[in-house]
């Protein structure tokens, strides 16, 4: 179904990070930009659809006009939004927003650190655009900032704190259907599996809480209100986000899933784990039974590598990349 | 990243340290001519010693105290300065000609720490789950124990130690676990150094990465790859679907023991040395780990983080009167340093390892 394509090589090995691999696709100018975090550094490449240029940029995470203090960073994704697009990176010391191409940072969030380290550890982690104008980020402490961004410049406002989470939030998606009906638009993710479901706006409203099995749930996505949830365990839940039913469950991975995609378009899943696989897989939702279906399409093994990253290229799933930990690439799959 | 990460490290590659002090010890426990008293040849007894003066410096209270506090990881270039110190506690000397020499490279005991890094990464990367860390560390605690079974002032620190690692990490879950051990992987990030060993038991590739196997049993708590299952509103099960995962996982077995003593099940952090004595094990000759590019100063907060472990540390007062033991870690060629200092820091390419 799908077959591999020539790696694009990156500066720096990726780390060990849950959803260590974010895509940005340019139509107009036929590019797609990849972030790939390593330690305290992004790398972005920025790639020319016909595979002839290649140009890379290096972030690093630190407080702005601070010229040593760098931290590890915990994740760096493209946050799209109707106006802007941004490339948020969440560290140890705090949230940076970037344009897009990575140039010029428009806004710094420092996260409250104390004087001597706590045993619990500081960082922000889970990042996601929500509706017309916000950016969520997630803490280790549980709870959720949701930044107000304007359409252009850099004002960008914290908005709100939401604390609903009492572990550390491991990842947040928003609504990738385009529906309009769907009433849920954000989900956020904890390390003991929780998940919380909200509705966006000027205060954010918490519509469901789904409880976790006490296995951290490390990657979620939201598609015609229906959330996919990756876990520790291997297993991916599909719940009906709204009301928490159930509605599958797939015994997929044999180590820890680090990232899910879905292709808002075809309904195709991606998902990706330590134990060295990727797989695919088709979603379709029956409206009037209420019931989803799940099929299995097809596997790939990146062999002796513990998969951090994956992401499809498109909204169509037509291709998708994925990064490894150790690895100095991107390895691309295109549909054969 | 994880604030607790030190103790295990310091367990880990600690019990590495010893594993291979242990096996070179043993080594040099006969001379070439058989004649047992001749200069440089260790006794049983001088070997013990050794072992309880190392064990019992790395497990002392103030220094596991210090150890335990909520602190981030430091350089290689300080975690080899600390074991440095720790490995001179004793009267033991490590090649001194090495030690003296000023400047980055001194081939014993950067070429000891590459081999134990990399069996700490190793360890770290494949262990099944998160949690399994601290099977890998107990592993380590318990061959330590043998190591100074004869000394039950020593063998009391270490027990004193596992108690406080058990009430300390028991309490952590699965995801700050993990956390524990992304921090780790950073750690040990972009290590490629062959070990002849690893290479022999393939378990790592001439590449120098690491086999990660697609069979064998599921950790414990994870279901084999395979099955689909659908529910209706009412959570009742409508179907079961099988797919082919591709992988040759099966069932997975009984938890390993978390407690002071107990079956762990899981190898990863036992004496792999143990079953290899006398062999010598070798590392490529390729730079490993190099210290960072700017010679001069370690950043003002691990200096400080460096302080006071030393000051933890209760080392031994050294008499003038006691000649020291003298051990060469590596018998290492004339050829092979000289080989060494010319080549650039670079990814091992194509070649035979050493040994």
């Amino acid at each position: 179904m799908y077959h591999k394509e020539k790696s694009i090589q990156i500066k720096n090995s990726a780390s060990a990070l849950y959803n260590n691999l974010s895509v940005l696709r340019i139509a107009p100018r036929r590019l797609t930009y990849f972030t790939v975090v390593h330690a305290n550094v992004v790398n972005m490449v920025s790639s020319s659809w016909d595979g002839l240029n290649y140009s890379h940029r290096q972030l690093q995470s630190k407080e702005p006009n601070v010229a040593t203090s760098t931290s590890l960073i915990m994740q760096a994704a493209f946050c799209v939004l109707p106006s802007r697009d941004l490339l948020v990176v969440t560290s140890q010391k705090g949230i940076q927003m970037y344009e897009s191409d990575g140039s010029i940072m428009v806004y710094w969030h420092a996260l409250d650190t104390p004087e001597t380290p706590t045993a619990q550890a500081v960082f922000a982690r889970g990042i996601c655009a929500v509706s017309e104008n916000y950016i969520c980020v997630g803490v280790s402490s549980g709870a959720i900032l949701v930044f107000d961004v304007p359409s252009k410049g850099s004002n960008i406002t914290l908005s709100e704190e939401l604390e609903e989470h009492k572990e550390s939030i491991t990842d947040m998606a928003s609504e990738t259907s385009g529906s309009q009906e769907c009433i849920a638009n954000l989900v956020s993710a904890d390390d003991e599996g929780n998940l919380c479901v909200w509705k966006s706006g000027e205060e954010f409203q918490l519509l469901n809480k789904i409880p976790g099995f006490d296995m951290s749930c490390t990657s979620a996505k939201l598609w015609k209100g229906i959330v996919v949830a990756g876990y520790g365990s291997g297993q991916i839940r599909l719940f009906e986000a709204v009301t928490g039913i159930l509605h599958a469950e797939i015994s997929a991975h044999a180590r820890w899933i680090y990232s899910l995609d879905i292709a808002p378009f075809s309904g195709l899943l991606l998902s990706a784990a330590e134990d060295s696989y990727v797989r695919v897989w088709h979603l379709a939702l029956t409206p009037e039974t209420n019931t989803v279906e799940v099929a299995h399409l097809h596997n790939e093994c990146v062999t002796d590598t513990q998969i951090c990253g994956a992401k499809f290229c498109d909204g169509d799933g037509y291709a998708f990349a994925v990064t490894g930990y150790d690895l100095s690439e991107i390895i691309r799959y295109v549909q054969s | 990243m994880s604030v607790r990460t030190l103790p295990l490290v310091l367990i880990n590659l600690g019990g590495e340290m010893l594993y291979i002090l242990d096996q070179r010890l043993r080594a040099h426990s006969t001379s070439e001519d058989g004649s047992g008293t001749a200069a440089g040849v260790w006794s049983e007894h001088d070997r013990k010693r050794v072992m309880n003066d190392v064990v019992g410096t790395i497990f002392s209270k103030s220094f596991m105290d210090e150890l335990l506090k909520p602190q981030q990881l430091f350089s290689h270039r300080t975690m080899k300065t600390v074991l440095t110190r720790l490995a001179h506690a004793s009267i033991m000397r490590l090649n001194p000609a090495s030690m003296d020499r000023v400047g980055p490279q001194e081939p014993d005991l950067d070429r000891l720490y590459d081999l134990m890094v990399m069996a700490f990464k190793y360890q770290v990367l494949v262990c099944p789950r998160p949690k399994d860390l601290l099977l890998v560390s107990y592993n380590h605690l318990d061959s330590i124990r043998q190591l100074v079974r004869d000394t039950p002032v020593v063998l009391n620190q270490v027990d004193e130690t596992h108690r406080r690692i058990i009430e300390v990490y028991s309490s952590l879950s699965e995801g700050q676990l993990q956390l524990l051990r992304q921090t780790l992987l950073v750690f040990v990030q972009d290590l490629h150094i062959r070990v002849s060993l690893f290479l022999k038991n393939h378990i790592q590739n001439p590449n120098g990465r690491f086999v990660l196997p697609t069979s064998g049993p599921v950790p414990h708590g994870v279901q084999v790859p395979g099955l689909i299952r659908t529910f209706d509103p009412r959570s009742r099960e409508v179907s079961r679907t099988k797919f082919q995962s591709g992988a040759g996982f099966s069932g997975a077995v009984r938890e390993g023991s978390f407690d002071l003593s107990g079956d762990r099940l899981l190898r990863l952090g036992s004496n792999m040395y143990a079953a290899e004595y006398p062999q010598e094990t070798h590392t490529s000759t390729k730079p490993g780990v190099q210290p960072e590019d700017s010679p001069n100063l370690l950043a003002k907060e691990e200096l400080n983080q460096l302080a006071c472990l030393m000051g933890s540390m209760k080392t031994q007062n050294l008499s003038k009167a006691e000649s020291g033991f003298r051990i060469n870690l590596f018998p290492a060629d004339q050829e092979e340093e000289e080989e060494e200092e010319e080549e650039e820091e670079a990814r091992p390419a194509a070649g035979p390892a050493a040994g």
